[in-house]
């Protein structure tokens, strides 16, 4: 069927990884291999970092304490609003504080599993075992996590684990996260090592004789456009889950940095994969700017369902119980509440296509803590979880203690991402790309609570000890903005600007954004089917089409013009959107966050395909009207054997 | 131009002038408020001689001026209050008014519409309640030390000259007014020097207001029975 | 002008009585133009809309007739990273105790006036419109609001118990979002609340102790260099503070610094 969607190119593997030794010495013998910079030359050194979230904020403040010239870029005011900082669960760690059987081997095998087998085992691997060093890290730094009387830490479980591994500060652990990784980051800054570039977006990527050498970048404030140079750059700018234009990120989360680099030879692995998120306040009206998350811990004691009868709009207390239908404890006895995400997604889907869903439209599920309350007193209650329920309260109106909150699946998280070897280094020579940007960790489905682990991995021990394999050979030829290169970058970037000005149409970008949006979620969101996914394809290229034609945006680029960096951002997200959904049709399996309509079992659950699809779908992008080109990296498991997932 | 503030700034600016100003300037007036704090609890005190009759008064008066003599020179314990309370009330001047300014440069364009939700009514007139206070100061030393503004003259005994003031409606009326305004003044000011001195918490901040409030409303009492007699012919 | 908002557009909504309503909003081009308010109308605004998505309406209007968006920060609208803020009616993030984005219209009531102005301190310039550069926090940090931990050289996590006491009020300091409201709402442009915060943080660990004489001292002397007015317990901020950071603090700062000093700890510049 594809051949005229995309053509296939050869495959692609990683090469990084030392397989000659065990899983459990790969990481540390890749590191004794790898060859170092010796501190003097570090100075003579310079790394881009785009992004100050976890990834991006520990990756900058790590280097710069290394002793290498790093310029730090982000968008908004400061590095410590990253979107990190909205995280409210935890972070997990292979700890075994609880002394509950956890340990780095089971952290790595739950992930594999948890991903649906649709990561890399080295990877992962590798994952579990920095997993102790962050927590070590972040307390050294301040970081309040939660404590137990007797004055050590606290653990939760969280999110389809049956151990509990999850650390925690209050409902507000990326926050705190963050502003540890911020105050190293700020401490770098005042030592004179980071050179910082506040509202600053990344337009472009430069790229001379095949290795990344720098960026074109918009000063959001002045809107003066500029070339920055480096031996190496690093990506760090998070997921692209706003291409649903509704989700649980920020309204400035964006593709573009990935993106407008995926189209300077980064290739784009499995950008179908993205997490829907099942406790989320569902939607109001059609004004609905942004979709608020409410911590998946809310599982571990709340209890969801719906009435059995369709159409049912008692008030939720009238209900009796055996009116009640809790689906989940039904359906999956053994975990109940903590099945992992795709599936409660699903199933509070299913539901509600099945007519019983409440609320608006609805478009809604009970999350119910009268049991809770009952059995932990409302004081326990509101010490766990007081936080949540005030959010639910403020946006909703509504009393969480007295009246069962109503929730609803949203899209939450990206799994793809860029491309990156087990150095993380992606298809460009000297680009790097880390935190939620890149698509190694978690394959088709990402377990609650391992993002926050992933991106502080990621960014203070993975990058600092891989990157110095390839800087050992820096630096390279200083080059400035007369390099030809250079120049092309610019003029790519000012032309691009210069016509989203002058179209001048009459539509807003907010409202192609929505109804991008809508096209994503109706037709390539929880549920995928080819019919769907093929009217999808013949959508957004008439929307795109309709964008580059009539989309208005006011004002010039001189200047403070939130429109224009908002119809930049969309533009991106229609051309990756299209690439999704090329993405989700090929793959014709479920798995994970990927569910297509034609691949489930009797019951209705994910029905992967190992024997045609046990790979990454690495992506390589081609001039407009060419198809794109499929690049396969085959995933072997020697040490979690590929199974169906059941949670029954 | 502040573009080229948000653009330029790079690096960390680096502090200008003297450091911690702001807060070592709060310690000051803490300071020395407390010491004009203490002199008005004494000062209230020995005015309510008056209640014993002109000689008493007097002599308190006369003991002020000439305590510890011959061994002392005469006036020395009036000389060595006058100078701390001089000191004091400069240093404490001094302190609000450049902290005054320091928010004046801190806030150039006022709000067009601003709602105050926490401040008292004694916050607020912290700053203009003082200066009253300090004029009053003036006032009330060539009235009664001096007598120079008093209608019983400068050659009156201290006594005549109090009962002339008060017999005065509008003397009455400035005194009155001006020690409402110190009541006020004290009550949000010994709260603010608890916090200011690192002296108050979560648990302690209700007690600390509680007792400013009790505490100024008695002294400034204290204080208001002296004219309240007067004009009420119990004392003439 | 008068306005409607998009609900229309694809039909699907599930409104209340929509409120009309007059706006008086801070214009200001750039830094280097005087600003005024400018007076606007908005219609049939649902209760259930944040007051950004009110301002989103306003904004798609003002575009589609080719007239000048307003500029207002913002990006998590979930009250977590402190990149929204204005005045609303005189207070700081308006009638709740909470982030303006956080802030719902079931908040005000149909033909209600709001007067929207952004903050105003000279610590904090003005980008446009409701929009201000708040880096002067930033440099405040930068000036000790840290505790140095090189990468890799953390002892382990448990060595060191913290008395859960002391961590959860850590935290509660901790919680702060940097928004400043709290400048925005002090008499004096103070940032005494936002810094205070940061010291109790750091104060309360027992990680934080070697460098909190000079932490506390540096911060100070930062927050004078950048221009912020002195704090004269007034608690007009802790009021207007999203995340409740208490007097408390203020207190504990003071007490930090009179400690450093008399030590003999000075900032160094
Ligand atoms: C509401 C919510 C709750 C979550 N809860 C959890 C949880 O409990 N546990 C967990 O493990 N994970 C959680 N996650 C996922 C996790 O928070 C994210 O995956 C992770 O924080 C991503 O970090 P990051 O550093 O990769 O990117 P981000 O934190 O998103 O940072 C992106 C950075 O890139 C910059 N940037 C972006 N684009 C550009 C550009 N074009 N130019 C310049 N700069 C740019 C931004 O300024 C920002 O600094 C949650 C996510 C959300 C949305
Ligand atoms: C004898 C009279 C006075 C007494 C007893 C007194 C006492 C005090 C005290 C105890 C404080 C609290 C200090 C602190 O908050 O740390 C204070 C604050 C203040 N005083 Fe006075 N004061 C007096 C006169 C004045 C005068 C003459 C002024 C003139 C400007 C003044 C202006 C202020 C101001 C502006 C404050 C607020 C600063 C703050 O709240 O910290 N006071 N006063
Ligand atoms: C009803 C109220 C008051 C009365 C009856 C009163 C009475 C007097 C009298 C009689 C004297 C002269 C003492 C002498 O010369 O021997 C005096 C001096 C003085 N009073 Fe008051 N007083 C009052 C309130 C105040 C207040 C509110 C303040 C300060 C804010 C104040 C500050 C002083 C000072 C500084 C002196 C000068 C003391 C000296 O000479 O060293 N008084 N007062
Ligand atoms: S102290 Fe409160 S008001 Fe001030 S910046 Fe922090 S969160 Fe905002
Ligand atoms: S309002 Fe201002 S004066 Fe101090 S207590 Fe708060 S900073
Ligand atoms: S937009 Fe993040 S706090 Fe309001």
């Amino acid at each position: 069927m594809a051949l005229e969607l995309f053509n296939v190119g050869e495959p692609i593997a990683d090469t990084k990884a030392p397989m000659d030794v065990p899983i459990e010495e790969r990481w540390s013998t890749r590191r004794f291999r790898g060859r170092l910079v010796n501190p003097a030359n570090r100075r003579k050194m310079t790394v881009i970092v785009v992004g100050t979230g976890l990834a991006g904020g520990s990756a900058a403040a790590t280097l710069g304490e290394a002793g290498y010239k790093v310029k730090s870029f982000w968008y908004q005011d400061s590095p410590r609003r990253a979107h990190s900082v909205a995280a409210q669960g935890g972070i997990n760690a292979a700890k075994n504080y609880r002394n509950d059987g956890d340990s780095v081997h089971r952290l790595f095998y739950d992930t594999v599993k948890g991903g649906d087998f649709r990561s890399r085992e080295n990877n992962v691997h590798r994952l579990a075992e920095v997993s102790v060093n962050i927590i070590d890290q972040c307390v050294a730094q301040g970081v309040p996590f939660a404590r137990e009387y007797g004055g050590l830490l606290d653990n939760r479980s969280f999110g389809g684990t049956q151990v509990s591994r999850t650390f925690y500060a209050r409902g507000q652990t990326g926050q705190q996260l963050l502003y540890g990784a911020y105050q190293a980051l700020e401490r770098q800054i005042a030592a004179g090592n980071v050179e910082q570039h506040a509202r600053t977006e990344m337009l472009d990527l430069i790229v001379v004789d095949g290795r990344a050498r720098g960026i074109v970048a918009r000063d959001l404030v002045t809107g003066e456009i500029s070339t920055h140079f480096a031996d190496a750059v690093v990506l760090a700018t998070g997921g692209y889950g706003n291409v649903f234009y509704l989700s649980t990120n920020a309204k400035g989360s964006n593709a573009t940095a990935i993106w407008r680099a995926h189209k300077r030879g980064a290739y784009m692995a499995n950008p179908c994969y993205t997490q829907i998120h099942p406790t989320c306040i569902p939607v109001k009206g059609d004004y609905q700017s942004k979709l608020t998350l409410m911590s998946e811990s809310l599982r571990n004691d709340g209890r969801v369902w719906v009435p059995k009868e369709r159409g049912d709009d008692r008030d939720p207390r009238q209900i009796p119980e055996d009116e009640r239908d809790y689906y989940l404890e039904r359906i999956y006895p053994s975990f109940g509440n903590l099945v992992p995400r795709d599936i409660a997604s699903r199933q509070a889907k299913n539901v509600c296509d099945e007519g019983r869903g409440v609320g608006p439209g609805g478009l809604g599920v009970y999350l119910d803590f009268a049991e809770a309350i009952e059995r932990m007193g409302r004081p326990a209650v509101e010490a766990k979880y007081g936080n949540l329920f005030d959010m639910y309260a403020q946006i909703t109106g509504e009393d969480p203690y007295s009246v069962p909150m109503r929730i609803y699946p949203a899209v939450h998280y990206t799994m793809g991402g860029l491309w990156v070897d087990y150095d993380l280094q992606s298809t460009i020579p000297g680009m790097f790309v880390i935190g939620e940007a890149n698509f190694s960790d978690h394959g088709a489905n990402r377990l609650g609570a391992s993002a926050l682990m992933q991106g502080l991995a990621d960014g203070y021990f993975v990058l600092p000890a891989t990157i110095t394999e390839y800087l050992a050979d820096a630096p390279f030829d200083r080059i400035d903005d007369t390099h030809p290169a250079a120049i092309e970058a610019m003029q790519g970037v000012q032309s691009q600007v210069q016509k989203l000005l002058n179209i001048n149409g009459t539509r807003t970008p907010a409202s192609f954004h929505r109804e991008l949006g809508k096209i994503m979620w109706d037709l390539c969101g929880m549920e995928r089917s080819e019919e769907s996914l093929r009217k999808a394809l013949d959508r957004i290229p008439e929307l795109r089409q309709e964008f580059w034609t009539n989309v208005k945006v006011s004002g010039d680029w001189h200047s403070f013009n939130q429109t224009l960096e908002h119809a930049g951002r969309v533009a991106d997200f229609i051309e990756l959107a299209e690439l999704m959904c090329i993405d989700a049709l090929h793959r014709n399996e479920s798995c994970g966050g990927h569910f297509r309509a034609e691949s489930q079992t009797p019951e209705g659950e994910a029905l992967r395909d190992d024997e045609n699809y046990a790979y990454v779908a690495a992506w390589e992008w081609t001039p407009e009207n060419e198809p794109p080109v499929l690049h396969r990296e085959a995933l072997e498991y020697e040490y979690v054997h590929l199974a169906q997932r059941s949670y029954k | 131009m502040f573009l080229v503030v948000t653009v330029t700034h790079a690096g960390r600016r680096s502090p200008k002038v003297a450091k911690t100003v702001s807060v070592f300037k709060k310690v000051v007036m803490a300071v020395s408020g407390i010491i004009m704090l203490l002199f008005l609890i004494a000062h209230m005190i020995g005015n309510l001689h008056v209640f014993q009759g002109a000689e008493s008064f007097n002599d308190y008066s006369e003991w002020l001026r000439s305590f510890g003599e011959p061994a002392l020179p005469p006036r020395t314990l009036l000389t060595v209050i006058e100078i701390v309370l001089v000191v004091s009330v400069v240093a404490h001047m001094w302190a609000a008014i450049t902290l005054w300014r320091q928010a004046k440069r801190a806030r150039p364009e006022a709000y067009v519409t601003k709602k105050p939700v926490a401040q008292t009514y004694a916050s607020r007139t912290m700053r203009w309640g003082g200066l009253i206070i300090a004029g009053f100061i003036v006032y009330h030393i060539l009235d009664l030390t001096f007598g120079a503004a008093n209608p019983a003259g400068t050659d009156s005994t201290p006594y005549d000259r109090l009962v002339a003031s008060f017999q005065n409606p509008i003397a009455t009326t400035v005194y009155v007014v001006t020690l409402l305004l110190l009541g006020m003044h004290l009550r949000h000011g010994i709260w603010s020097a608890t916090q200011t001195l690192g002296q108050s918490n979560r648990r302690r901040e209700r007690t600390v207001n509680a007792g400013a409030t009790g505490f100024a409303v008695l002294l400034i009492a204290g204080y208001l029975v002296v004219p309240a007699a007067v004009v009420l012919g119990l004392v003439d | 002008m008068t306005m409607t908002h998009g609900a229309t557009r694809s039909g699907q909504t599930s409104e209340k009585r929509g409120m009309n309503l007059t706006l008086r909003i801070w214009r200001q081009k750039d830094p280097s133009v005087k600003g005024k308010m400018v007076t606007y109308k908005v219609t049939d605004i649902s209760p259930d809309m944040s007051f950004l998505e009110m301002l989103d309406v306003l904004n798609e209007q003002l575009i589609t007739n080719g007239e000048d968006p307003v500029a207002f920060d913002h990006d998590c609208r979930e009250g977590i990273c402190g990149m929204c803020g204005v005045m609303i009616n005189g207070q700081a993030h308006g009638p709740q105790q909470t982030t303006t984005c956080q802030l719902h219209m079931r908040s005000f009531r149909n033909g209600d006036t709001i007067d929207i102005e952004p903050w105003r301190a000279a610590a904090f310039p003005v980008i446009k419109d409701l929009a201000v550069d708040r880096r002067a926090f930033d440099r405040i940090i930068q000036a000790g609001g840290y505790i140095t931990a090189p990468t890799g050289t953390a002892p382990e996590a448990h060595s060191t118990p913290v008395p859960k006491k002391d961590s959860d009020a850590a935290f509660d300091a901790a919680t702060c979002i940097g928004c400043g409201a709290c400048v925005a709402a002090c008499p004096n442009a103070s940032s005494m609340l936002f810094t205070a915060a940061k010291v109790t943080h750091l104060g309360l660990l027992p990680q934080g102790q070697p460098e909190r004489n000079d932490r506390v001292v540096n911060m100070v002397a930062q927050q004078d260099a950048e221009g912020f007015g002195g704090c004269t317990n007034i608690g007009e901020c802790s009021a207007a503070c999203p995340k409740g950071i208490s007097m408390e603090t203020i207190s504990r700062l003071n007490h930090d610094l009179l400690g450093a000093l008399r030590a003999g700890v000075r900032p160094k510049s």
